[in-house]
């Protein structure tokens, strides 16, 4: 059996994505730029794909700018509000401690820049306490970025309630959504939401392009110098192949978005109720309020990447927040900040479903995993001082 | 290009020397769970000759194949020459390691080399 299991990770393109992208490869491939008609064609489709993708999160189409991806447009957001806020004297921001690199990474370098972070606490079961952010909002707050979901534990965040906040308190609110986007409803106005930054590739379209929603009246700064593309303020002729396939994928996801989750959703609870057979193991963030594709587990006395091979020889596709898997000293900074302590955040393992899943798929990976896990316990003198009661075991 | 040589592989699958050998004249451990990598290494040895050698590891595929592949090597050897034993003879042995996998390597040395003082320390007893 393979069964592809990654899908935080990147998503297989959809099959009318690719049509897309290949028609519009042979069919549309002029410069928007260009005056005459083969480009003024091309041009034509870009304004028809912004209009529709902003259509999807309800947003007006000024307010999208086409980017290579998710960590660009989290970079363009983060820089462009901190350049705000410094002309207005701001310069504190207030994230959260499970960011995506791309976003944490960023605020290190604002902080070198003399900007202040303030990272909120995920607690426990990876969701943060929206009175915890109203009290860290200060006079000189500029921005508040927030992730929509964790792209490990899959944690939802009360995104509509910190926007109210944000826009009480007059601060630019920007959501990492890229987790979300094709996953979830989005509703930039019903959510407050200032900023949110999207990428096709986590929702079955191509990778190398994303978007960043910036709301009206918010001045973008270019990360990319150059031509006048995007309102000037992303240089570099457009993927439009890639911006058209990434437009067929999205809507493609949010019709159906409730189907598919409500699909998932029963498979994610069968996999959490098989794998919490599995002893001295614990499922990582809220059981309820987290993704429909997401489940992540950690196992005491293992280690992930282990795990991980193990699994790959047994056709599954799945990833773990264990150093060993990204060349790292510490394990995943997600399971740290809900409190998992390094012993156990190393045997860790994400499973991130498709709405392609079948029940006989998930009980393969059940007894996969079983069999992998108890594998591993068996020669592990970790295991061994805590069936021995020489170690208090972490996960009862 | 796969992440792993196959020997590598190979050794992970099908560990060699897993177990435990009870009064062993030589127990190492090296590692912390809290880097992820622990090895335990236990020495069978008569006349100053390695006669059995057995392994526990918590930790990555290359840990694990590491571990095996470095008792491999010092079975049957001589306390002496098993002293001997470099990282980079494990490395070298399991047709090389990822770069930032050598550690592992340099872990499974270490073990093997905390058993063998333990061995020479009792001795001195």
């Amino acid at each position: 059996m393979k069964i592809y299991a990654d899908n935080a990770a990147t998503t297989k393109m959809s099959d009318a994505a690719i049509e897309t992208m290949t028609r519009y490869m042979k069919e549309c491939f002029g410069n928007p730029s260009s005056l005459y008609t083969i480009g003024q064609k091309a041009k034509e489709e870009l304004e028809n794909a912004r209009a529709e993708i902003a259509r999807l999160i309800n947003a007006e189409p000024r307010e999208i700018i086409f980017t290579s991806g998710g960590s660009e447009a989290d970079n363009q957001a983060l820089l462009s509000a901190a350049l705000l806020g410094k002309k207005k004297g701001k310069k504190h921001i207030i994230s959260s401690a499970f960011e995506h690199h791309a976003i944490l990474h960023t605020l290190n370098k604002l902080e070198k820049y003399g900007f202040e972070v303030t990272l909120l606490p995920v607690h426990e079961n990876g969701i943060i306490v929206p009175d915890e952010l109203e009290k860290a909002i200060r006079e000189d707050t500029c921005l508040v970025t927030i992730m929509t979901a964790n792209n490990e534990i899959g944690t939802i965040q009360p995104i509509e309630q910190i926007g109210e906040t944000c826009k009480k308190h007059g601060v630019i609110f920007h959501t990492d959504a890229v987790q979300a986007v094709g996953h979830l409803h989005i509703d930039v106005k019903k959510q407050n939401i200032d900023m949110l930054s999207a990428s096709a590739h986590k929702f079955h379209g191509p990778k190398g392009v994303g978007f960043l929603y910036a709301k009206k009246g918010i001045i973008l700064s270019n990360l990319i110098e150059g031509g006048a593309q995007e309102r000037s303020k992303r240089a570099g002729t457009e993927n439009v192949p890639g911006i058209a396939a990434m437009t067929t994928a999205l809507k493609e996801a949010v019709e159906n978005m409730d189907k598919h989750n409500a699909n998932m959703k029963e498979i994610r609870d069968y996999l959490i109720e098989g794998l919490s057979e599995i002893p001295h193991s614990a499922l990582n963030g809220d059981a309820e309020r987290r993704l429909a594709g997401n489940v992540n587990f950690s196992f005491e006395g293992i280690e992930g990447e282990s795990i991980l091979i193990l699994l790959d020889q047994k056709g599954i596709s799945a990833s773990s927040g264990s150093a060993c898997t990204s060349g790292a000293l510490d394990p995943s900074h997600v399971l740290l900040s809900i409190g998992r302590i390094h012993d156990v955040a190393h045997g860790s393992l994400r499973l991130s479903i498709d709405e392609k899943i079948e029940k006989a798929e998930a009980d393969y990976i059940i007894s996969s995993v079983k069999e992998v896990v108890e594998h591993l316990r068996s020669f592990s003198p970790v295991w061994r001082d805590l069936t021995a009661g020489k170690k208090e075991f972490i996960l009862k | 290009m796969a992440l792993y040589s196959e020997k590598v592989m190979e050794h992970f699958l099908q560990p060699r020397n897993v177990g435990v050998i009870e009064n062993a004249d030589g127990v190492g451990e090296v590692g912390n769970a809290k880097c992820g990598d622990i090895m335990k290494m236990y020495l069978k040895i008569d006349d100053d000759i390695i006669t059995d050698v057995k392994f526990e590891t918590f930790g990555c595929a290359s840990a694990i194949a590491s571990s095996s592949m470095a008792t491999e090597l010092i079975k049957g050897q001589r306390v002496e020459d098993a002293m001997k034993l470099t990282n980079k003879a494990v490395a070298e042995a399991l047709d090389g390691l990822p770069a930032y996998k050598m550690h592992c390597s340099v872990l499974a040395e270490e073990a093997i080399q905390s058993a063998l003082e333990d061995y020479n320390s009792k001795k001195i007893k």
